[in-house]
């Protein structure tokens, strides 16, 4: 079986013709699998929607109850039949229920892995690796200038900073979804038990990932108090929040910002970043060289990102690789008005 | 290494000016001599390797990358050192303590040019990220962090408990790594010693000016001449401390400029500190400011170039004569004094910037708008506003309120399509922020007319960044061909400050200065202007010879 009959682009999103089932679409379709929670993948609007049960809850949480029409939980590993063509979810360690969904026909096995890191992160299952003819990838680091430090070593940053400025506040810019409790459970992992401050955007997700059984620690909405009362403290927000007024109210804070982009100065200083962290839930250009040769594939797509370059790579390795330059996927990262 | 490079990348995200200054005081208060001197000549731009050159670095990351991956990533980070730094390939890390600033500055200067790749290489695979980045930035100069020659002078003023303009008096006086000027500094010695004459004096700057602001102002204290569109610079020459003549040509900046205009320098037959407008005049009059880039940009400095690009100062002040420092008087007794030199000194290459005269702001505003019939005649090209300043106002450093006003010229503007983006470099990096724009021919295409990569705020940045992604039809290496079709593509209102015709450009006119003033998210491409509408704004602006 061509890999073109089971999955193929269009405008709209990867598409299944078989099962009439499009995988991340950025459009509202009638049928649609959706791969993570990101608001570039995961959009309200759509017929029937097929996901994980931790990205169901997680629209839910965004969008409310009647994000689409009716839904389907598939948890990883469980194998669903559409129309001939099988699918099952697999963990992508992106964030909290984030899956690739492997369409299998006729012996030929295609994985679309939405996005996906190899890091360890405590907040989600790490990435399992899965076999396959044609394996869709991303392309968000897909430079030799994106090799991410560990976690730890951005976080002991973050920490020695605190101590070095004690009346200072440290606010720190993180998406709302993933990094932010990233953060959270790394700065755990490194020994910071006192409470962690949030802005009210972070507050309903903090709560999901707690009732989905993931240790946080001590986490309190950031609430009217004397400037003084922050000193020394670590607040999280979103990274439009720190655009505004709202930094104001802490004891001149560290401008802080956890991202994959960090990494380029010239991001942090377009931010205005004073410390940047960079702590990524993609995968760095090893990280995706990796990931390509361990899934076997002998040919590779590529959905969004510095694709022209992930190509060029695969074709250095004798692998066939196309860029499929697909539309509206990237824009969680790059813009933080999109994370609710 | 390690310490200049950990300053380096503290300043980079210091965004506080008072920050800055600490970094900068702590780190020359720190670090031993000569280390810190050479720190402080990369800041202030006056360091230059005759051999080591970017393009050196660009061949060394040719060898050891994939040369297609390098591409890629330099379109996207936008800054060669930075590039280098984060995909130079290395197995382990060796410390940076072991190699000094001291030791790069003087194998930069001093290795002859086939032995330094050798010698760049290895000090890259013995940096860590921080440190390859910094020795990067060493060579090729432009260092990004958010620090002005002056501020790094107002952090060594700091450290000595001096003021900021007692550190530019004695600037010129000594050279890289400075030993003279921190021993005096630190107490340890006499100030380095400087000639009255031949020095840089911070200049004065002016304040823009809004019509609706005028009505407090009486005219009748003030004063008005043409604001010329050429480079500002001091002129200053005499007897040095040697006794010997010393010729110099600043810039607004404080640079040495000399060099440049050999021409110019080896001409200044006076005892004197001037202020004015570095020119080109050919032909008829004073051409404009395209014209004098032209000089610019060349490497070399060749007698045909002189020859083609005649340099002239026209001169607005006098700041010293003899050893006379004349700022604290009155701008009506310089100006006197001015006409006097002027009148005194005919072969130099200096000529005496007008003054416009009026009785009321109506009369300037008029003047403003046809400086060709109000004075400025066959060099109206090079009026680019008027600077409108106060009678009694003394010579001051930096930006004082109340003294000086400009008044520039209105912007012609156009509504032109996006056709082509490409991303840019520094604070724009990773951005698609280079946006080339086009207006309809009469055959109804669109035809490119400009480019402009400012204009815009942060926020437009992303989305116009975004509108580019979404909307790419095609790809030729970075350069990225946006969606550009009648109904379909995005309006761009572009300013600019004026027009000439060009062979070099398809459309056969060239902008001056163009910046995107606005994103016509509004209208569709059809809206646009077309070429003809902009060849009548061609003709408004007087002949181009």
């Amino acid at each position: 079986m061509q890999p073109a009959q089971i999955l193929q682009p269009r405008p709209e999103g990867i598409y299944c013709p078989k099962a009439d089932l499009y995988i991340d679409p950025t459009r509202p379709v009638p049928r649609a699998l959706i791969t993570h929670g990101h608001s570039d993948h995961a959009r309200a609007g759509h017929g029937a929607v097929l996901a994980t049960p931790e990205t169901l809850a997680i629209m839910r949480s965004r969008y409310g109850a009647e994000f689409a029409n009716s839904t389907q939980a598939l948890r990883y590993g469980e194998r669903l039949d559409i129309n001939g063509v099988t699918f099952s979810l697999h963990s992508a360690g992106h964030v909290l229920g984030s899956a690739q969904a492997l369409a299998e026909c006729g012996g030929t096995r295609v994985v679309a892995s939405g996005d996906y890191k190899r890091q360890s992160d405590p907040t989600c299952a790490p990435f399992e690796v899965v076999p396959c003819d044609v394996f869709i990838s991303e392309a968000t680091f897909a430079l030799p200038v994106f090799t991410h430090p560990t976690a730890e070593h951005e976080i002991r940053k973050l920490l020695g900073s605190v101590a070095m400025f004690p009346e200072r506040a440290h606010v720190v810019g993180a998406y709302a979804l993933g990094k932010a409790q990233r953060v959270m459970a790394e700065l755990r992992r490194c020994g910071w038990d006192k409470p962690i401050y949030v802005h009210g955007a972070l507050v309903a997700l903090t709560e999901l990932y707690k009732a989905h059984g993931v240790e946080l620690g001590d986490i309190r909405p950031v609430e009217t108090a004397p400037k003084s009362f922050y000193a020394g403290a670590i607040i999280l927000g979103t990274p439009s929040a720190l655009q505004t007024p709202w930094v104001r109210r802490f004891p001149d804070p560290v401008t802080c910002f956890a991202s994959g982009w960090m990494r380029i100065r010239a991001r942090a200083r377009q931010r205005g970043v004073e410390l940047p962290i960079v702590l990524s839930d993609h995968a760095d250009w090893p990280d995706l060289q990796r990931t390509i040769l361990d899934t076997g594939a002998g040919e590779i797509w590529i959905t969004h990102g510095e694709a022209d370059a992930l190509a060029h790579w695969c074709e250095s390795q004798g692998l066939r690789a196309k860029a499929l330059h697909l539309v509206g996927y990237g824009d969680e990262e790059n813009e933080p008005s999109a994370a609710a | 290494m390690n310490r200049f490079a950990a300053l380096l990348d503290r300043l980079a995200y210091e965004p506080r000016r008072l920050g800055k200054l600490a970094l900068l005081e702590n780190y020359f208060r720190e670090t031993p001599d000569p280390d810190r001197g050479w720190a402080l000549a990369a800041m202030t731009g006056a360091l230059t390797f005759k051999n080591a050159k970017a393009g050196l670095i660009r061949n060394l990351a040719a060898e050891r990358t994939d040369p297609v991956l390098f591409g890629l990533s330099y379109d996207f980070v936008g800054d060669l050192a930075e590039t280098v730094a984060l995909m130079w390939p290395v197995n382990e890390t060796r410390a940076n303590a072991e190699l000094t600033i001291t030791d790069v500055v003087e194998a930069l200067q001093t290795m002859p040019k086939a032995e330094l790749p050798a010698r760049v290489a290895e000090w890259l695979d013995r940096l860590d990220e921080n440190g390859r980045w910094a020795a990067l930035k060493l060579i090729t100069g432009a260092l990004r962090i958010g620090v002005s020659a002056r501020l790094a002078r107002t952090a060594l003023a700091r450290l000595g408990g001096k003021e900021p303009d007692e550190i530019e008096n004695v600037w010129h006086a000594d050279a890289p790594p400075y030993p003279h000027l921190f021993a005096w500094l630190e107490g340890r010695g006499e100030a380095p010693s400087v000639s009255t004459t031949v020095r840089f004096y911070p200049p004065m700057l002016s304040h823009p000016i809004e019509p609706e602001e005028f009505a407090p102002l009486d005219p009748a204290d003030f004063v008005a001449e043409w604001k010329w569109d050429g480079i500002r610079v001091q002129a200053a020459a005499g007897k040095g401390a040697d006794g010997k003549r010393v010729a110099r040509l600043y810039s607004r900046t404080g640079e040495d400029t000399s060099g440049a205009f050999p021409d110019l320098v080896a001409a200044f037959d006076f005892d004197a500190v001037l202020d004015g407008e570095l020119l080109i005049k050919r032909g008829a009059g004073v051409q404009d400011f395209n014209t004098l880039q032209q000089r610019l940009n060349r490497k070399s400095v060749t007698s045909k170039l002189m020859a083609e690009f005649p340099a002239f100062i026209r001169v607005y002040d006098l700041l010293a004569l003899g050893d006379e420092d004349l700022r604290s008087l009155p701008l009506s007794e310089r100006r006197a004094k001015l006409e006097a030199f002027v009148a005194a000194h005919p072969l130099a290459p200096i000529d005496l910037s007008p003054m416009i005269p009026f009785a009321t702001w109506v009369d300037l505003t008029y003047a403003r708008a046809n400086p060709a019939d109000a004075g400025a005649g066959v060099d109206a090209e090079a009026v680019e506003g008027v600077m409108i300043k106060r009678r009694d106002a003394p010579y001051l450093a930096g930006r004082p309120k109340g003294y000086w006003f400009k008044w520039k010229r209105d912007p012609m503007v156009i509504d032109a399509v996006l056709m082509y983006a490409q991303r840019g470099s520094g604070k724009r990096s990773s951005f698609y922020s280079d946006y080339t724009f086009g207006v309809w021919t009469e055959a109804g295409e669109l035809t490119p007319v400009g480019k402009a990569y400012f204009g815009f705020t942060d926020e437009e940045l992303i989305e116009l960044d975004r509108f580019v992604r979404n909307n790419t039809e095609n790809r030729f290496g970075p350069v990225r061909e946006v969606t550009h079709t009648k109904t379909k593509g995005l309006v761009l209102e572009v300013a600019f400050e004026g027009l000439q015709r060009s062979t070099r450009h398809k459309s056969g006119v060239a902008m001056r200065f163009p910046r995107i003033s606005r994103i016509r998210w509004d209208k569709r491409p059809s809206d646009a202007d077309t070429l003809e509408a902009l060849e009548k704004l061609l003709r408004r602006a007087p002949a181009q010879l």
